[in-house]
């Protein structure tokens, strides 16, 4: 398994790059992820959204999808995307510290 | 008597009733089956509508063809699931009850999520292929079609057959090289995956295949809405792109029953244990096909794996035994290439599609991740099957779960 230096400490990640472990996961890790990700400043708005993502993830075992996401996060599609342009689920659940999300096939 | 309901006559309501018909004792079980239609419409045959080599009369057969006699057949759109008091309540005002229920309801295309998608130039110059209605009002545009941008997009996943909208791209090149005008029109794939695919190897594989048909292709692309008057599609990120017809696969999501009934997650899928097939919730509902919330694709070739392991798995059920069945995932596919020929992809939950040979290893006659003639033929022969053997729950000579014999990785 691959490891990283991540805000100072030694991390493992997954084969998509994603954190291996939950618990390796705090504030610094998730500003420093936001960075790779081409995000310069983690804001109010995308923090409303990791902390769902985390909050689902650790209630339902898988991280949300982004239907699941406008509809519950408070946050609505459009600005979703400009939170984290491209692909915002795949995004914020590697700043979040979670798995890829499962749910496309 | 003991109950059983199942609703939905599909393909995997209907594989599900010929299997259990068969097996529970009538003196001891009534069987209930509930649809809103008397048709079935064979799906898979729906992408060969807009290019005329089917047509209507082609995928359609009536249900009770499929009906075994001694079993109670109720024609009525369903109102609501009452799973607190094990009822049914229909359209038509009446309730019926039951001891197990089997959710086989479906998906279907929910193309109002979309702004702007189904207005003015709904079945104008956009269309679906996933319904009779749209595939045969494709066919009628495309037979006087001269030509321009042919933008196909995949709205967002989970969607039926996940490789139908491929299989309709390399159709329809196919489809205007034969009709003499492929140089009047340019073909765009647009789709919100990472690439032509979802799994990493035949995504790559799949993708050279757009490359070498001279099909453009756009990934990672999420539609927002469709300007009706410009003729683009826009993302959400105010990416536009432009069409002169528009194939669009709109979200697909499970029938409003399911969300009624309050068993629904955000796409109106019932959250279903994905080895089991049992519901997450309640102990004596299970639930197949498209209906489900499992992680697998949304296929006919799915159900019918599916079935063999719901049968195996009701049976114990009514016993008071552990379900002890397991579904891997498994989902089998030919992939319509176009010129007669075809590719097949083998995979389940943890396993990619990998190339080789099927069903027997070294021999085929199916090739995987090959474009083949006898790929095609399997395709052309799924019919045939699907309406003599799959509906029937006759057994066929195919493991329900995934085998790694024949593949290269
Ligand atoms: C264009 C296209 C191409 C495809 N190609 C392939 C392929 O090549 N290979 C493959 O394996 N699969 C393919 N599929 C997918 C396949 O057709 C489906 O996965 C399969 O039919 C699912 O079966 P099901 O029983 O779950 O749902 P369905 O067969 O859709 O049945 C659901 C039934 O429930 C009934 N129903 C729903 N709601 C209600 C209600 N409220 N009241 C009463 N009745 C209700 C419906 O009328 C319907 O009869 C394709 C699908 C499409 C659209």
């Amino acid at each position: 398994m691959a490891t990283k230096e991540i805000a100072g400490k030694t991390i493992e990640l997954d084969a998509d790059g994603n954190l291996a472990k939950l618990t390796d996961w705090n504030e610094a890790v998730a500003k420093e992820l936001s960075k790779e990700e081409g995000i310069e400043q983690l804001t109010d708005r995308h923090w409303a959204v990791i902390n769902y993502m985390r909050k689902e993830f650790t209630e339902k075992g898988d991280a949300p999808s982004i239907r699941k996401l406008t509809k519950e996060s408070g946050v609505d599609t459009k600005e979703l995307y400009q939170l984290f342009p491209k692909g915002p689920a795949k995004k914020a659940a590697r700043i979040a510290g979670l798995p890829k999300p499962k749910g496309c096939i | 008597m003991k109950k059983l309901v199942i609703l939905g006559a599909g393909t995997a309501g209907t594989m599900m009733l010929n299997k259990l018909h068969g097996e529970l004792d009538r003196n001891e079980w009534q069987i209930t089956i509930v649809d809103q239609h008397e048709t079935h419409y064979y799906q898979p045959g729906f992408l060969f509508i807009p290019f005329g080599i089917y047509s209507k009369k082609d995928v359609i057969k009536p249900k009770r063809d499929f009906f075994p006699s001694g079993i109670n057949v109720i024609t009525s759109e369903i109102e609501k699931i009452e799973p607190e008091s094990n009822r049914v309540l229909l359209n038509n005002n009446s309730v019926i009850s039951y001891d197990y229920l089997i959710i086989a309801t479906g998906a279907k295309i929910a193309p109002e999520q979309t702004e702007g998608m189904k207005d003015k130039l709904w079945q104008k110059s956009i269309y679906d292929f996933y319904t009779i209605e749209g595939a045969c009002a494709l066919a009628n545009y495309f037979k006087h079609w001269e030509g321009g941008k042919l933008v196909i997009n995949i709205t967002e996943m989970p969607i039926k057959c996940p490789v139908a909208p491929l299989e309709f791209a390399f159709l329809a090149d196919s489809y205007f090289t034969e009709r003499g005008i492929r140089d009047k029109v340019d073909i765009h794939f647009v789709t919100p995956l990472p690439g032509a695919f979802t799994k990493p190897k035949a995504s790559a594989i799949l993708g050279d295949f757009l490359g070498k048909k001279n099909i453009n292709l756009t990934t990672d692309y999420n539609i927002a809405r469709v300007d009706n008057d410009e003729k683009k599609i826009i993302s959400w990120d105010e990416t536009e792109i432009p069409f002169d017809v528009l194939v669009t696969i709109p979200t697909n999501m499970g029938d409003d029953l399911i969300a009624r009934s309050g068993m629904g997650d955000e796409l109106n899928f019932v959250p279903t244990d994905k080895h089991t097939l049992r519901s997450e919730k309640y102990e004596n509902i299970f639930v197949i096909g498209d209906a489900t919330n499992l992680p697998s694709s949304k296929a006919g070739s799915v159900a019918h794996f599916e079935a063999d392991i719901l049968f195996e798995n009701f049976l114990s059920a009514i016993e008071g035994q552990p379900l002890q069945a397991k579904f891997d995932g498994h989902a089998n596919c030919f992939i319509e290439s176009g010129f007669g020929k075809g590719i097949l992809i083998d995979f389940n939950y943890d396993t990619e599609p990998l190339p080789g040979k099927y069903p027997l290893p070294g021999i085929g006659p199916f090739s995987l991740l090959e474009e083949t003639k006898m790929n095609h033929y399997g395709k052309v022969m799924f019919r045939w099957m699907y309406w003599n053997f799959l509906l029937k729950g006759v057994e066929l000579p195919i493991e329900s779960n995934m085998s790694m014999a024949g593949k290269r990785f």
